[in-house]
């Protein structure tokens, strides 16, 4: 073994300048594949972290008015989404938990002489497991305060901010409409407006602010879905459903508006595979023109090299050891030039995590961001090693087997 | 040692050349023998054929006693590395290699260990005259020098052959001249049988026999001690 690594690097010690150059080559290749696959997934971690707030499985739908008639119903119909609906979306087997919402727009809530203009949503604790919510300060709403209708309330932020300044937010009492609420939590998100709302209990919401309305919204957990297309089929049977009990088309999409977030999600990630793909093929087509490049020379060597592989072979050199001499050789270039490249790449990519790190959820200043954290996997990393593995027998292969088929008496006479 | 039943050879491509046109001939063990004739007579061809280098159309070829008859090239090396060693005209030192590492790579073929192999090439170079110029390279070294670098790589592995084409074709008289004192010394002390090509009369003097090829056959021969 010792012996195969020291003849190896006597022989391309010898050539150092084209040692360097087939090297180069594949050090390249290795570099922008690693490259171009961490940026790739930098990309993809910018899109995934714009999701990351809310259930990848969820559907939400709004009542809306109608626009087509129904069996003889005129158009402009109020479509209302109550219990009733809630219990028919129930039926179906793949709807998981619901979470209704009722708002109230245009509250004012003040603190002594501080006020913020604002809505009120109220909601059951199911909101917090489809929603992921980011909790600055307390807790979020639990089904406690839901069934003892406890006048208590999760405060964006900005607005706990405007009431109570510097001062500490939970466990003061913030007034709506004559009615104190206790301050149980503090949360945030990237909303964009000025004074979001606020989160009461909807057992709460619905005793002060009684009303002959449906809910605002009904939030849905989808399971066992996987495709686009079965998104689509579930939707379709959805409408169908509801359109047949609450009296409307079920093509009419403005009676009942819904956000599948599934389906959206599933079609950016679609192109972000698209686009891995794209890098994917990008990156090898780098590498198998350095694997060319190292067979060309290997091939070149070869040649120059057929009378040496004579004299071996008129000392008793075996095909065998022949073969194995070249394949060392080319391999002993692509694995030591390719870790290179693997590294360069790694470094590059990790200089750039830190460049653009993840940022924290709290950012809500910031505008999303299109490129997070470009990271390289293990297995990624582990798999071009062994492409260039692999390349580097391939690249030496045809070389080699040429080499042993000359005949020991033409190859000592090869000038 | 050696016996060539009519032997033929014909080179085929372009225009096919009959080379060889039946060789009968015996090599005792031990014997210094050297063979003679034009360029083109076919001795090259012959040695060749006798270190298993080269194949041959007809007759048969028994060393040490084995008809060598379409070998494996996996068993044609291994009769190569253990029975037979080369001497060329040019050297054919590898250029890239020091002295000691090209007088062990025979050895290498042979599986022997690093230590033990530098150890005998030492010892062979020593016997050659050369260990002083063991860890320099082929280009550093005088043409009679090279040549001792390649006769102690062919004895390294202690052949029952030594086969040499045109050993002193490249170097001056006086060079030769100790060359082939070498090569005497190596049949007599050793008794290992050299075969040598040369075209050269005053080489072939040191030899016990000479035969002369002519067109591919053998002319006459001579035994040089009668005189």
């Amino acid at each position: 073994m010792l012996d195969i690594l020291y003849d190896i690097f006597s022989s391309l010690g010898k050539n150092k300048l084209r040692t360097f150059l087939t090297g180069f080559s594949m050090a390249w290749g290795v570099f922008m594949l690693i490259l171009l696959l961490g940026c790739g997934n930098g990309l993809k971690n910018a899109v995934t972290l714009n999701f990351e707030d809310r259930a990848k499985n969820i559907l939400t739908m709004w009542p809306g008015r109608t626009t087509k008639p129904y069996e003889g119903l005129k158009t402009g119909r109020y479509i209302k989404l109550d219990d009733e609906a809630i219990a028919i979306i129930r039926e179906m087997p793949e709807v998981g938990i619901i979470a209704p919402v009722r708002q109230v727009y245009n509250t004012t809530k003040t603190y002594g002489a501080e006020y913020v203009q604002s809505g009120l949503n109220g909601v059951t604790p199911e909101r917090f497991k489809l929603m992921k919510m980011d909790i600055v300060e307390g807790r979020t709403l639990n089904s406690m305060d839901m069934a003892q209708k406890r006048k208590v309330i999760l405060m964006h932020k900005k607005n706990a901010r405007n009431l109570f300044k510097d001062q500490e937010a939970i466990g003061r009492y913030v007034n709506i409409n004559i009615v104190p609420y206790k301050v149980v939590g503090i949360f945030t998100d990237s909303n964009d407006s000025q004074s979001p709302n606020d989160f009461i209990p909807l057992s709460t919401l619905e005793m002060i602010y009684p009303t002959a309305y449906g809910y605002s919204s009904l939030t849905i957990e989808i399971n066992g879905i996987n495709s686009i297309a079965a998104c689509d089929k579930f939707e379709k049977e959805l409408r169908e459903r509801l359109g047949e009990e609450l009296q409307f088309d079920s093509e009419d999409t403005s009676a009942v508006w819904i956000w599948n977030s599934m389906s959206d999600y599933m079609q950016t990630m679609n192109i972000f595979n698209g686009i891995s793909m794209f890098l994917w093929l990008i990156g090898l087509g780098t590498l198998i023109a350095g694997v060319v490049g190292i067979s060309n020379i290997m091939l070149v060597t070869v040649k120059e090299r057929t009378k040496e592989f004579g004299i071996r072979k008129s000392l008793g050199a075996k095909p065998g050891n022949i073969i194995r001499l070249i394949l060392s050789e080319s391999l002993a270039i692509t694995a030591s030039f390719g870790y290179f490249g693997l590294l360069a790449g790694i470094l590059v990519i990790e200089g750039l995590a830190k460049l653009f790190p993840t940022p924290p959820p709290d950012a809500a200043e910031n505008s999303p961001s299109a490129f997070v954290n470009p990271e390289i996997s293990i297995w990624i990393a582990l798999g071009a090693m062994a492409i260039l593995i692999i390349a580097g027998l391939a690249a030496a292969y045809v070389p080699a087997k040429k080499a042993v088929e000359v005949k020991p008496i033409e190859a000592l006479h090869y000038e | 040692m050696i016996r060539l039943e009519n032997i033929h050879k014909t080179y085929t491509g372009g225009t096919s050349l009959h080379v060889l046109k039946g060789i009968n001939l015996n090599i005792e063990d031990g014997e210094f023998l050297s063979i003679m004739g034009a360029s083109g007579s076919g001795k090259s061809t012959l040695l060749n054929i006798l270190g298993l280098l080269d194949n041959y159309d007809e007759g048969a070829y028994y060393l040490d006693d084995v008809l060598i008859k379409n070998l494996s090239e996996i068993q044609a090396a291994d009769y190569r590395n253990k029975l037979i060693g080369f001497v060329f005209q040019s050297f054919n030192l590898i250029n890239y290699k020091n002295a000691l590492e090209n007088v062990a790579l025979p050895l290498y073929y042979q599986g022997i260990g690093r230590r033990q192999r530098n150890q005998i090439a030492l010892e062979y170079l020593d016997k050659m005259g050369m260990k002083d110029w063991a860890t320099h390279l082929p280009s550093e070294m005088s043409g009679g020098q090279k040549q001792r670098v390649a006769i102690a790589r062919a004895l390294a592995t202690k052949p029952r052959v030594i086969l040499a084409d045109e050993p002193t074709g490249a170097l001056d008289s006086k060079t030769s001249v100790e060359v082939m004192n070498i090569l005497q010394r190596v049949n007599r002390e050793d008794g290992i049988t050299v075969i040598m090509v040369t075209h050269a009369p005053e080489m072939a003097a040191f030899t016990d026999r000479t035969i002369h090829i002519k067109d591919g056959i053998i002319d006459s021969e001579n035994d040089n001690n009668k005189f």
